[in-house]
């Protein structure tokens, strides 16, 4: 991980999204380099998820510009966007529930002529779990296991860039444990990932740098080392983890 | 007995046609949550179409292969109008409230049914013997070559619907798309041609199921969707709505339970029936019979 390159590969300029006539995103801009770890912090409502289906064109921006390798996404329908590279993982992980998870796992490489053996294998070295519930309905996986599989199927489409809203939402603490290492694992193999989290201290533990937004505006942006030494940070988004 | 295996036969003929067009109500609901009045209409308006088609083209005289060659110029036909139809009244409609699309879906049927008042006349028209009246008595319960033929292709057709859904790709994608669409989106699925497909697949099955009441019954009239397709509504709702063999299974139920109001009690109650049927059952398992899993995924 010390060769990060410069190259930008998602950059968003001047973002604004509403709901009917309600600003969520108030114009933000951000851009993720190829190979880093990326995460967006912010409380409940701050925008974090409208941000992450933005890039994705479930929600239309109602103005700026979302490039990803200098291709503007703003302009395409969301089932064009795994194809180029960007997998997201929503939040909530929204697996189909009543499929099983292999059906879940072949979805996710719904873009690619044929499911990629090797891919396939990587995903359920990385989650064992998968593999041994493969044949189970997707809705009859504890939410841990729920959440290594949207990431799972996140994957198969063999993204070079990683969406995760909340991975650790809802989640016993020693599996949010065990995801963020596989993560660390997924990043460190070449994925770039941006990262949304609630739960800062995990997140900040992983990632190279972070954004801080409130209410639809970028309040703070650095390392992972300046965010976690700001005063103002420690206090908003780590004071109630410190015990 | 007699009556008993006679009024089966009749059952699992009425019942095939019944299921073949819940299909088409039960594809739709389940990608676009969205009850498609107009497709009783589509239905009948195939009966018409094929009609249409035996009179101009081939005139007169019937070989398997005009039956077949009828059979497929109408499904290609009523398809065409399913996605026209789709495309004029319910994609605008996509992001409105539910009872827009609702409304437009009654609208849908009403132009329809008119439109084949219009072309064709109000009054009963007879569907041609597209296939030979053969009979076969059976020592008191007499088949004929229509209902053997209706019954297999109505199973062909759905044994081969239930493995493109349950073992393609593309049918794993129509039943992603119909659990969430934004997260199918996310998989790369167009859900639009997703839609386009349900549409082609469900009035193509409609228009077998139209033509198949037009052998049958011989008598088809310009009104008589609302009729057919109020049956297999109910067998969609019966068998789970959006619950594709739910659908095969509320279709043959209600084909058969049709049937032996017809032979035990009398035909002119069989409409009273239906309804007290559909209650009951929707007192006892609320989602229909095979429905547990529409309610599972809220
Ligand atoms: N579908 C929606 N309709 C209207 N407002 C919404 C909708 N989704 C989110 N919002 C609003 O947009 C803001 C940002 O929400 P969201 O992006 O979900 O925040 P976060 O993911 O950071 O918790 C909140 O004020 C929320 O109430
Ligand atoms: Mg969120």
């Amino acid at each position: 991980m010390t060769t990060t390159s410069n190259d930008i590969l998602l950059k968003v300029t001047d973002l604004e999204v509403s709901y009917g006539n309600i600003a969520a995103i108030k114009g933000i801009s951000l851009e993720v380099r190829q190979g880093e770890i990326v995460t967006i912090l912010g409380s409940n409502g701050a925008g974090k998820t409208t941000t992450m289906r933005t890039i994705s064109q479930l929600l239309k921006a109602k103005s700026g510009s979302i490039t990803f390798n200098g291709v503007e996404l703003t302009n395409l329908p969301a089932h064009k966007i795994v194809s180029l590279g960007i997998s997201h993982s929503p939040e909530g992980r929204r697996v189909f529930g009543i499929l099983t998870v292999e059906e879940n796992l072949m979805l996710g490489a719904y873009t690619r002529k044929k499911v990629d053996p090797e891919i396939l294998s990587w995903v359920y070295n990385l989650f064992p779990r998968l593999e041994e519930r493969k044949a189970q309905l997707a809705g009859t996986l504890s939410g841990g296991e729920q959440q290594m599989l949207a990431i799972g199927r996140a994957l198969m489409s063999k993204p070079s860039m990683l969406l995760l809203d909340e991975p650790s939402l809802g989640i016993a603490p020693i599996l949010v444990k065990a995801i963020f290492a596989q993560i660390r694992k997924i990043a460190a193999s070449g994925v770039t990932v941006l990262l949304v989290e609630q739960n800062a201290k995990v997140a900040l533990k992983l990632a190279n740098r972070g954004y801080v937004l409130e209410v639809g505006k970028i309040v703070f942006s650095g390392t992972s080392a300046e965010l976690l030494g700001s005063p103002k940070i420690q206090e908003a988004y780590l004071g109630k983890k410190r015990h | 007995m007699d009556i008993f295996l006679q009024q089966l036969a009749n059952g699992l003929t009425i019942g095939s046609m019944f299921a073949l067009i819940a299909l088409g109500y039960t594809m739709v609901y389940g990608v676009m949550k969205l009850i498609n009045f107009a497709h009783g209409d589509l239905v009948a308006a195939s009966a018409f179409v094929g009609l249409f088609i035996f009179t101009n083209l081939f005139g007169s005289g019937t070989s398997i292969f005009i039956a077949i060659a009828v059979f497929l110029l109408t499904a290609v036909v009523i398809a065409i109008c399913g996605v026209f139809l789709e495309r004029v009244a319910y994609r605008p409609l996509r992001t409105a409230p539910r009872l827009s699309a609702v409304v437009s879906a009654l609208g849908a049927s009403m132009v329809i049914q008119n439109g084949i008042m219009l072309l064709w006349g109000p009054q009963l028209k007879i569907f041609p013997d597209l296939i030979p009246q053969v009979y076969w008595d059976l020592g008191g319960v007499v088949i004929s070559l229509i209902q053997v033929l209706i019954m297999a292709f109505s199973l062909i057709l759905m044994i081969a619907l239930y493995i493109f859904i349950e073992k393609t790709k593309m049918g794993t994608a129509i039943r992603a798309s119909s659990i969430d669409q934004d997260a199918a989106r996310l998989m790369g699925i167009n859900v639009n041609n997703i839609i386009v497909t349900i549409f082609v697949i469900g009035t193509s099955l409609g228009a077998v199921g139209g033509l198949f009441i037009g052998l049958y019954y011989k008598g088809i009239t310009f009104n008589m969707g609302w009729q057919y397709g109020l049956n297999a509504f109910i067998a969609a709702i019966i068998g789970g709505i959006g619950n594709i063999p739910g659908a095969m299974l509320g279709g043959m139920l209600l084909g058969l339970f049709n049937a032996f109001i017809a032979g035990y009690v009398s035909s002119t109650w069989a409409d009273a029936f239906t309804f007290t049927l559909l209650i009951v059952i929707l007192i006892f398992r609320p989602t229909g019979i095979l429905g547990e899993r529409v309610a599972e995924k809220v």
